[in-house]
């Protein structure tokens, strides 16, 4: 066993290798794919330059702020909803209702919740046949292995989102929640309704500027009276930047 | 007419219902259909059970009768073995019904020397598959014409075969009253509705008609003119000339492939290889009539003579190398279980492995190879692709290691999903999916919905599910969490379910830091199968901490646990 799967590693490192070797990238996916877009759900949209998911291209997910993994899940939603097979590798908490409420085709999510230390070949083998793989890696990601599944996604012409407070890699592209807020709970009365998440993106280059959108999740703060005519509570959190500049997208 | 001379036989166990449920004859049984008895055995005839007697007259015409409902699936199967031995010796037999077969003659009867011999032949055949006490109870005909032989075989004592000669029938069917046609055992050879028949008899009897001889003497054109179709049959058939040839049984094919291993294979490696070729012999021969497997089982014989077998499930078609993965799965699985020696020099097997000397591969299910085209075609070249991405996974993590999710019924969001690996079949274990629609509580109260005139078949309403945002993390193992009142004393939930002092402070496992609550709901008792050991008593709070985020919690045997996080 240890044989088969040393050999899957050592071809992995070969082609990997060869394909991260020339320098820039072309598009070799575009012979192979027809598009070169993902659909980005909609209220995302507004973030990305060209209101959808490049392909080849790496995204994080900064997992430090609470609404991550929404946000992670918004994200694929978008490709999910539109006939994408998406793969989460690393996250053996991804709550599924939760991710079928964001949007996403749960027959069309393939799961290894726990690859062990055997992650990289997992997620690049993935790579090889998903349109968008989530990686939650532990937290001791070695740069060397960040680069190469970069290249692979690059090379498959598929997304990798990233899920982690410190990538070692270098995303194309990187997302952050700013804030957020809570809509359904009072004291002691209701339940979670819904939340409202502040979305930031930070490119690479002249996209470093900061783009920030409004990610609501169920019912927003803004809908009205709750359930039963009564006024859901808000609880706005601190530290909040509300309409930070930026073309806001809902 | 050609058919007239085709020598046929038939065989029939009487009673077989009463026989297939496995109770000897002399037991007092009788086996009832819709509320009456199709069959009894020797000991309740004896006590006075008569076929066609309802249910009640039997059990008081005989206390001890032990009443059993018909089951025609597992007569068929207890019928089985006595046809499969029969053809050993004798191609094509036809089952007529469970308990009843017929052959055709001919070429057996030659073989044998004679259909006495057949006879007797197929007679011990069948007591051989039959249970001891039951031995003797199949009776045997041989005549011109299936219809015929059947008669004969009811008119012949057991042990004893009748062989009516060639040419002979029309007199030995002469003597029988023409209520011999309605014979209910041979109903599938007379091929006349039961009712058509029983009446034309009654109205033979009524016009002095008592004897098939009688029958047989009126001439043909005033039987059809007078009795249509149907009587025109039967009076072929009492002249002993018509019957229907007999049409034998196709034997089901046999894919499997299989190959012996000598010198037995040291390892396992070397079985995998041989499965490899195997798996393409498989799916070839398969494809070849445009065929593939959804189940497979997987068969190795070692040296000491044991058999290790077991099957696969696919939810889709298996395709060569899927069929090889499962075999290579399968022996490493065996020899890592000591059930087979040698993986690749590490472990040499227990006391109980032996080295392979035969491996087999077994279609147990197939079907059409129909693609299912999406309504996209990229939808199926995508899903080709992720699939052989996922079967490389699964070389590499095992077959467990890549799973899907199944929304299902479920009270906790934990027991909401169930993960199948990829490969089985995505069927939920519980009715009622979750609703996942994003602003869909509209429909429920803070408090979740009760179940109260609900329509009978639509899927259980589940009550007790929270409505509202669905946590996207969920935690396998629930995390300790402390939830303190504002004087940091821990707060509980009553036997009655209230809550006890207001949360004011939230510490997230061991080390964690301790935060305000800014906001919670709740609590919301829980309470799964009472009725079992399996019980479970919860009361569930929503609480959102002070960095925003906001945790699903529980408290169960006095402990608070953090089950979900809106994360």
């Amino acid at each position: 066993m240890n044989g088969y799967a040393g050999r899957v590693a050592r071809d992995l490192v070969a082609t990997v290798g060869a394909a991260g070797a020339p320098g820039g990238w072309a598009p070799p996916g575009r012979a192979l794919v027809p598009e070169r877009l993902l659909p980005v759900a909609g209220q995302l949209a507004g973030l990305f330059a060209e209101h959808g998911l490049r392909r080849g291209s790496t995204v994080v997910v900064d997992r430090a702020a609470p609404g991550a993994m929404s946000l992670a899940l918004a994200l694929l939603s978008g490709p999910s909803a539109a006939g994408s097979w998406c793969a989460a590798v690393g996250a053996p908490d991804l709550g599924l209702v939760g991710a079928a409420q964001l949007g996403l085709d749960i027959a069309r999510l393939a799961l290894a919740p726990s690859p062990g230390p055997r992650w990289p070949v997992v997620a690049a083998a993935f790579l090889e046949g998903f349109d968008v793989v989530l990686l939650v890696p532990p937290g001791d990601a070695r740069p060397a292995d960040a680069r190469r599944l970069e290249a692979r996604a690059r090379q498959a012409g598929s997304v990798l989102a990233v899920l982690s407070p410190a990538w070692p890699g270098v995303a194309d592209v990187r997302l952050s929640v700013d804030g957020g807020s809570w809509t359904g709970l009072e004291d002691g009365a209701g339940y979670l309704a819904g939340r409202e998440l502040q979305v930031a993106l930070t490119g690479r280059g002249a996209a470093s500027r900061p783009r920030r959108a409004r990610l609501v999740v169920g019912q927003g703060p803004d809908r009205g009276p709750g359930v039963g005519g009564r006024r859901p509570g808000l609880v706005v959190l601190g530290g909040t930047s509300p309409r930070a500049g930026g073309p806001g997208g809902d | 007419m050609a058919t007239s001379r085709a020598r046929a036989l038939f065989a029939f166990c009487p009673d077989w219902p009463v026989l297939a449920t496995g109770r000897p004859p002399s037991e007092e049984v009788a086996v009832v259909q819709a509320n009456r008895v199709v069959a009894a055995s020797p000991a309740a005839r004896v006590a006075g059970v008569v076929v066609g007697m309802r249910r009640r007259e039997a059990q008081s015409a005989c206390p001890g009768l032990a009443v059993v409902a018909r089951a025609p699936a597992l007569e068929a199967r207890a019928w089985e073995p006595a046809v499969a031995a029969v053809e050993e010796v004798a191609p094509g037999p036809e089952v007529l019904a469970p308990g009843q077969l017929a052959l055709g003659t001919r070429g057996p009867s030659r073989y044998f020397g004679g259909d006495a011999a057949l006879a007797a032949r197929v007679a011990g055949l069948v007591e051989a598959a039959l249970p001891e006490a039951w031995r003797g109870c199949c009776r045997v005909g041989v005549a011109d014409g299936l219809f015929t032989a059947g008669l004969a075989a009811r008119s012949a004592r057991p042990g004893g075969p009748l062989v009516v000669p060639g040419g002979g029938s029309a007199g030995f069917l002469a003597p029988m009253p023409v209520g011999a046609l309605c014979t209910e055992d041979l109903q599938a050879v007379v091929g006349a509705r039961p009712a058509e028949l029983a009446e034309l008899v009654s109205l033979l009897g009524r016009l002095g008609v008592r004897t098939m001889g009688d029958f047989a003497a009126l001439p043909a054109p005033v039987v059809l003119a007078r009795f249509g179709a149907t009587g025109a049959r039967a009076h072929r058939l009492a002249a002993g000339l018509a019957s229907r040839p007999v049409t034998g049984r196709e034997p089901p094919p046999d894919w499997s492939v299989d190959a012996e291993l000598s010198p037995p294979a040291e390892n396992v490696q070397s079985v995998v290889f041989v499965a490899r070729v195997l798996a393409e012999q498989l799916h070839d021969r398969l494809a070849g009539s445009g065929l593939v497997c959804t189940r497979l089982a997987v068969v190795a014989g070692t040296e000491q003579g044991g058999t290790l077998r077991r099957s696969w499930r696919h939810d889709g078609a298996l395709s060569a190398s899927a069929i090889a993965e499962r075999a290579r799965w399968q022996l490493e699985g065996w020899a890592l279980a000591n059930q087979l020696s040698g993986v690749e020099g590490e472990g040499t097997g227990g006391p109980g492995a032996g080295r392979v000397t035969r491996l087999a591969l077994v279609p147990e299910e197939v079907r059409p190879d129909g693609h299912q085209l999406g309504l996209w075609g990229a939808d199926a070249g995508a899903r080709d692709r992720a699939a052989r991405a996922m079967a490389r996974v699964q070389a590499v993590l095992g077959p467990a290691g890549v799973v899907t999710g199944v929304l299902q019924g479920g009270r906790d969001y934990l027991d909401q999903v169930r993960l199948v690996p990829w490969g089985e079949p995505r069927e939920p274990l519980r009715p009622g999916g979750p609703v996942t629609g994003p602003s869909e509580p509209a429909t429920g109260a803070p408090r979740p919905a009760r179940a109260t005139g609900r329509a009978k078949d639509g899927p259980p309403p589940w009550p007790g599910r929270l409505p509202g945002l669905a946590p996207c993390v969920v935690h396998p193992v629930p995390v300790p969490v402390q939830l303190l009142g504002s004087q940091g004393e821990p707060v509980t939930v009553s036997s009655r379910g209230l809550l006890g002092p207001v949360p004011a402070y939230l510490v997230v496992g061991h080390r964690g830091r301790r935060q305000a609550v800014t906001a919670w709901a709740g609590p919301w008792p829980l309470e799964e199968r009472w009725w079992a050991h399996q019980a479970r008593r919860r009361a569930r709070v929503q609480v959102v901490a002070e960095d925003g985020r906001a945790y699903l919690l529980a408290r169960e045997h006095q402990e608070w646990w953090a089950e979900a996080s809106y994360d």
